[in-house]
This record gives structure tokens, C-alpha cells and sequence, in this order.
């Protein structure tokens, strides 16, 4: 009698049965992002442009592979802006979530170590915002939309001494934040090779906790920098500047692209207006599809997108890409994640709101940076474009 | 050179001031229930979101100068401040104490304590950073390459007088005299005729009241606030109390300053990489020297 299958035993079968029959016309795309923790704009701004993109992409049916239209499914998880909940997270998108590829982590801190995770579990991975080389470095399953630090370091030293007539300067940077300490060093060894060794007159750190900066400062204000180089998240900028001005600093800052965030300006106030800093793309006086895009956005969410709103919508639509170029899924989930990756490797040239970009063998984008000026409404004017 | 080093003690004793007046709050309640009471820093934390709201609400009302907003937001935090320091004293620790608890069991408490109040924080206002308003201009003032601005120098004054204040609390009145009875023999007190739960509330609202004071305090100072900044400068601070000699308002008052300076000068002279590295080894060194910290005498009348 109990081998019998009884009505009661396969009605929940056939209704598995059709869950996954329905679950195949899902794509699910996880992102692993800052919810919470020291930077919380960062994963704010990025699951709005998800959101934006994936109700834009179903209310047309769905993506189109191969003849059939699927409906996009986003997963956001928190990583606390840790490292090692960043690796836990991307283990339970992976794993758990059962999604095709990954969007973020954004910071470098996190997308370095859930980098490894995605390699080594073979799931593609795309982040947005990280800089630092590490994270894609040697993982054939890793890309990303921003550019990279040896790029940058050089944007900024060339901009400060083109702008600025600057022949000194000083570093101040966040030693526990990989993406902070890889730029301060490498922009110091960019500015002694062009004006000559020892004009980086004062190289100091912090902690990512830190709120007071006097020491370091007044350590660093002692030496008479031409200007101060920063490359630190947005909220400790906003205290570090108006620290330097109490402190009786007058002379210029430059920044990095952890600047560009939308909160920077509510934090740091009147302090951080006229300075300047390298980044990903300038809202003010953009064109084509990127204007459209900051309207979009404005529409919905009523703020303008800063850098992390625009690569995360450039890396899943990179995603998309590549899962169009995979021809078809075929459920099979290893088998899928591999023809995603190859997908994404076969994009030839991609036409981002960032900018052109291009993936060499490292899965790093080439794309061109702007500098921008903080303005005296507090937008970030458009200054100069330089590319590779 | 001397300059630069004069600029350094600046920084030293507004840094130290902070851990100061955090300190005395701990060790307070340390010295009448030789309770370590954990949630202290975020209880400072919470001072400070206080004093952003109601900062706020009165900048809202148009009629008020910052100077004026400044005058109401003190009090105001104070008071709301040891509200919840009091009521955490009630609902958590009290029921402990009443079922004879022990003390071990209560530390945990207020651990707990702690979290539930930085993620009621994170539950009720978000993530996202608060930006504290400026109140008041701050004027820099510049003495060849000495610069200091005004509240610098309040918020020394500030810790110095609070010192004072607590100080001639526990030493020359009669409440004083009675939370140094408790801690001298907690069980006799009653039967003195002095109600040790008052005492106790006392206690809890004095360092409450003045961790509120540091709150707002340190938001004018640095003007971003987010639910986990009590967290980290809340252990420090108990550090600089036990330093000093935990249970005792000098000492708690010198360790607070010790380690400021501690900090700040280590970065002054060292690469800034190696701060709490040394920091912490020096600390670990005076502790070993002298395992009751500066002011600390073994098995005495605390407080």
C-alpha cells in the first residue's frame, strides 16, 4: 500500500513540478551590495537603478534570448559594507538564490574578497564601482564597469598639476579600505615620477572608524602641501575637509571617485564646495542616452543618479548582454553561468551611460574618466574628460 | 616645530575631552554597583541623535538665533538623554538586580543593551548618515600656526568643568555621600533609611545626562552621525577608565585625557599607521605597571 502513489502525495508534486517549469522563464540576477554599514547611499543608489532597469525591462515582456521572452528577477542582499559578510553573501546568492550572475559588491574592500567567491563557484560577477585591479585580477568570471586605479591615480596627479601649479602634495587615506590605501599609493608613486622623489611631502592614515582627523592633519598642514590628495569615502571626506579648515588649512583638496556620491554634499556642506575630484561620468550637461537616463531616474526617485546609480545600471545591462549572447539558457544552471561568462567576454564594444567601453582579458572595461568640479549649488560640474 | 607640537596638545585635550566625559559615566556606575554598564556608549550615541532632533525641531521654528538653539538643545538633550539612560536602569538592569542576579549576568545585559539601542537606531532612522546643523559660527582663530576655533575650547572647558561638578557631587553633598555609602556596603544602606533604588536612578541620570552633553557636543564638533558611532569611542572610553582607575572621577577624568593624548601624539611622531598599535601597547603597559589603573587602590571605597 505505501508504494502506491496517492492523489495526496502527488498533488504537491505536480505542483513542484510546474514551479519549476515556471521558475525557467525567470532570469535571477543577484546583487550583493552596501545596504547598510559605512556607506549606505552606495547600495541605496545601486538597487534603485536595478529596480528602474527591471520594471523598464518586464513592463516591455521581459529579455528576448533566443526567440523567448524572460522576465528579470532581482535579489538584493546586504553585505554591511564588511568584507566577510560580503563573502557570505555572495556564497548565498550563489548557492542558495540560484541566480545566473552577480551585480556588485560596489567597494573595493568587499569586491575583492566575494571576487574569489564568484570565481571560485564559477558565477559570473560584475561590479559596478570597484577600482582597485585585485578584484578582477587573474578571475576569468569577474568584470567590471569602472575604470581602474593605475588609470585614475594618473588623472588625478596630471589634473593637480595642470590646475592647481602644484609641485608638492600630501595623502591622507583610510588604511583598512584596500580601494583607499592601493589609490594613495599608487598616486604617490605617479607624483614623485613626474615632479621627483620626496615631493609627496606627508603620507598618512586613518581607520575606516575614525571621526577625529586632527593629528594626521595638522602633521600634514605642518609640511606645506600644495594640496592634499584624499581618496576616502565620501562621509569621511565630509569631516576631514571641514577638520582641515578649523585647523587653518586654505589650500586645495583632490579627490577620487569614492567622492561621487549623491550624500557627499548633505554631509560635507559649504566646506567641500570648489573642490574637485576624478570620477566616473558628470551628470551636469550630459548627452544622449546618458541625459536620458539621469531624467529617468530623476523622474522616479527624484535625485540625480551619482556614479554607483549609473555603472550599476551599465553592469546588468553588461549582464543582459552577455546572457543574450548566450543564445539561449538552457536551465541548467552550471552550464548557463558558463555561457553567460562567454557572453560577456564576446561583447565587442558597449555603449554604456558611463561611456564606451571595452573588456580586455582581465574582464576590465577601457573607458575614458572626467574630473568634476564641486559647483557653488553643490553639483559636480564637468571640468575634463581623459582617456586611455 | 613648537608650534606644530602646541597645536598637537590643542587637539590632544579636545580628542581627550570626549573620552573624558564618556569615561566619568562609566566609571559613576561602576563605583555605586560595580556594574559595568556597556551600553554607556551607545547611550552617548543616542544623546546625540537627541540633540539632532531637537536641534532641528527649534531651528525649524524661524523666530530662534543658532546661539539660543544652542541654549535649549543643552538642556533639553540632557534631560532626554538620562530619560533613557534611566529607563534602561528600569526596565533592564533592575529586574536583575531585584531577583539577585549575578553581576556577570547584568554586564551581558548591558551589552545587549547596547546592540538593541544601535539597531532600534538603524530600524527607526535608517542608515543613512544624519548631518548635524551648524548652531553656531565657529571662528578660527590663528596664533602664528596655532589654529583653534571656539568650540575647541568649549568643548575642553566643558569637560573641565563637568569634572569639577561630579566631583564636588560624590565629595561634599549628601547624595554624594550616600553613593559613595553604596559603594562602600551596599546591603547596610537601607537599613540606614537611604533609599539605594534613588541613589541608583541618581547615578544613572548624572552620567546619562553628561554622555548627552558629549553627544551633542561631539556632533557640533563632527557633524555626521550614524547609529554605530557610539560603539567604538564607548570601549575606548572604558579603556581610559579603567586606566585610570574605574570607579574613581579622577581618574576616570585623567584616563580619558591620557588616552586622547596618547593617541593624537603617537600619530604626531610615528607613522599614523602604527596609532592604536601603540596606543593600546602603551595602556597595556601602564596596566601592567599598576593593574588598578592610576587612581584605582585595590579593594577600597570606590566612587
Amino acid at each position: 500500500m505505501r508504494n502506491r502513489l496517492s492523489p495526496r502525495f502527488l498533488c504537491p508534486l505536480a505542483l513542484a513540478i510546474s514551479l519549476t517549469a515556471h521558475a525557467e522563464d525567470v532570469i535571477r540576477i543577484g546583487y550583493n551590495l552596501e545596504l547598510t554599514g559605512d556607506i549606505p547611499k552606495v547600495g541605496e543608489m545601486s538597487k534603485q537603478a536595478g529596480e528602474m532597469l527591471k520594471e523598464e525591462v518586464n513592463s516591455q515582456g521581459g529579455l528576448e534570448i533566443g526567440g523567448k521572452k524572460y522576465k528579470l528577477e532581482f535579489v538584493y542582499e546586504d553585505n554591511e559594507a564588511k568584507a566577510e559578510s560580503a563573502v557570505t553573501t555572495a556564497l548565498k546568492l550563489i548557492e542558495k538564490d540560484e541566480i545566473l550572475a552577480m551585480i556588485g559588491p560596489n567597494s573595493s574592500k568587499q569586491a575583492i574578497p566575494a571576487g574569489q567567491v564568484a570565481n571560485d563557484n564559477e558565477t559570473v560577477m560584475i561590479t559596478p564601482w570597484s577600482t582597485n585591479p585585485a578584484a578582477t585580477l587573474d578571475r576569468p568570471w569577474v568584470f567590471r564597469a569602472a575604470f581602474l586605479d593605475p588609470f585614475q591615480g594618473p588623472v588625478a596627479v596630471n589634473y593637480a598639476v595642470k590646475t592647481f601649479g602644484a609641485k608638492t602634495a600630501a595623502v591622507l587615506y583610510d588604511l583598512e579600505n584596500d580601494y583607499s590605501k592601493g589609490l594613495a599609493e599608487i598616486f604617490k608613486s605617479e607624483f614623485e615620477k613626474k615632479l621627483g622623489a620626496g615631493t609627496v611631502l606627508s603620507f598618512e592614515s586613518h581607520g575606516t572608524k575614525d571621526q577625529d582627523f586632527s593629528a594626521q592633519l595638522t602633521k600634514i598642514i605642518a609640511t606645506k602641501p600644495d594640496f592634499i590628495f584624499v581618496p576616502d569615502n565620501y562621509n569621511q571626506v565630509a569631516l576631514i575637509v571641514p577638520q582641515a579648515r578649523k585647523l587653518g588649512y586654505t589650500g586645495e583638496f583632490m579627490g577620487s571617485d569614492s567622492w561621487g556620491s549623491a550624500e557627499l554634499m548633505t554631509l560635507c556642506g559649504d566646506a567641500c564646495k570648489g573642490l574637485s575630484f576624478s570620477t566616473h561620468y558628470a551628470a551636469a550637461g550630459a548627452q544622449g542616452q546618458t541625459k536620458a537616463f539621469i531624467e529617468r531616474f530623476k523622474a522616479r526617485y527624484n535625485v540625480v543618479p551619482d556614479d554607483v546609480a549609473a555603472l550599476t545600471w551599465d553592469a546588468t545591462r553588461v549582464a543582459l548582454q552577455g546572457i543574450q549572447n548566450a543564445g539561449e539558457l538552457t536551465g541548467k544552471l552550471k552550464r548557463d553561468r558558463k555561457a553567460v561568462r562567454e557572453g560577456i567576454a564576446a561583447i565587442e564594444s558597449f555603449a554604456g551611460v558611463t561611456g564606451n567601453m571595452k573588456f580586455n582579458e582581465q574582464g576590465d572595461p577601457i573607458k575614458c574618466a572626467v574630473v568634476v568640479k564641486i559647483s557653488d549649488t553643490g553639483a559636480f560640474e564637468f571640468k575634463e574628460s581623459v582617456c586611455p | 616645530m613648537i608650534e606644530s607640537f602646541i597645536q598637537h596638545l590643542i587637539n590632544a585635550l579636545q580628542w581627550g575631552s570626549f573620552y573624558a566625559l564618556i569615561a566619568l559615566g562609566y566609571t559613576l556606575v561602576y563605583g555605586v554597583l560595580t556594574l559595568i554598564n556597556f551600553a554607556h556608549g551607545d547611550i552617548f550615541m543616542v544623546g546625540a541623535y537627541i540633540a539632532f532632533f531637537v536641534a532641528t525641531f527649534l531651528l525649524g521654528l524661524a523666530s530662534l538665533s543658532g546661539w539660543a538653539v544652542l541654549a535649549l538643545t543643552i538642556p533639553l538633550t540632557m534631560i532626554l538623554t538620562s530619560l533613557v539612560g534611566v529607563s534602561l536602569e528600569r526596565v533592564a538592569y533592575r529586574p536583575l538586580r531585584r531577583k539577585g542576579a549575578n553581576r556577570l549576568y547584568v554586564v551581558i545585559t548591558a551589552l545587549m543593551c547596547g546592540l538593541i539601542l544601535e539597531h532600534a537606531n538603524l530600524a527607526l532612522f535608517g542608515a543613512s548618515r544624519k548631518a548635524f546643523p551648524p548652531l553656531i559660527e565657529e571662528t578660527v582663530y590663528k596664533i602664528g600656526d596655532i589654529a583653534f576655533t571656539d568650540l575647541k575650547l568649549g568643548v575642553i572647558a566643558t569637560a573641565i568643568s563637568v569634572f569639577v561638578f561630579l566631583h564636588w557631587i560624590v565629595t561634599r553633598t549628601r547624595i554624594g555621600m550616600a553613593m559613595r555609602a553604596i559603594s562602600y556596603d551596599r546591603f547596610a544602606v537601607p537599613l540606614m533609611g537611604i533609599p539605594p533604588d534613588t541613589i541608583i536612578v541618581t547615578t544613572f541620570a548624572l552620567g546619562s545626562g553628561f554622555a548627552g552633553l558629549a553627544g551633542l557636543l561631539f556632533a557640533m564638533s563632527y557633524p555626521v552621525l550614524e547609529p554605530y558611532m557610539g560603539a567604538l569611542i564607548g570601549w575606548k572610553a572604558f579603556i581610559a577608565a579603567v586606566v585610570g582607575g574605574i570607579g574613581d572621577i579622577r581618574g576616570a577624568f585623567l584616563g580619558g585625557f591620557l588616552l586622547g593624548a596618547v593617541e593624537i601624539l603617537v600619530v604626531a611622531f610615528f607613522p599614523s599607521s602604527y596609532r592604536d598599535l601603540f596606543a593600546f601597547t602603551v595602556l597595556l603597559a601602564i596596566l601592567v605597571w599598576k593593574p588598578t589603573g592610576l587612581f584605582g587602590v585595590a579593594r577600597t571605597t570606590k566612587i
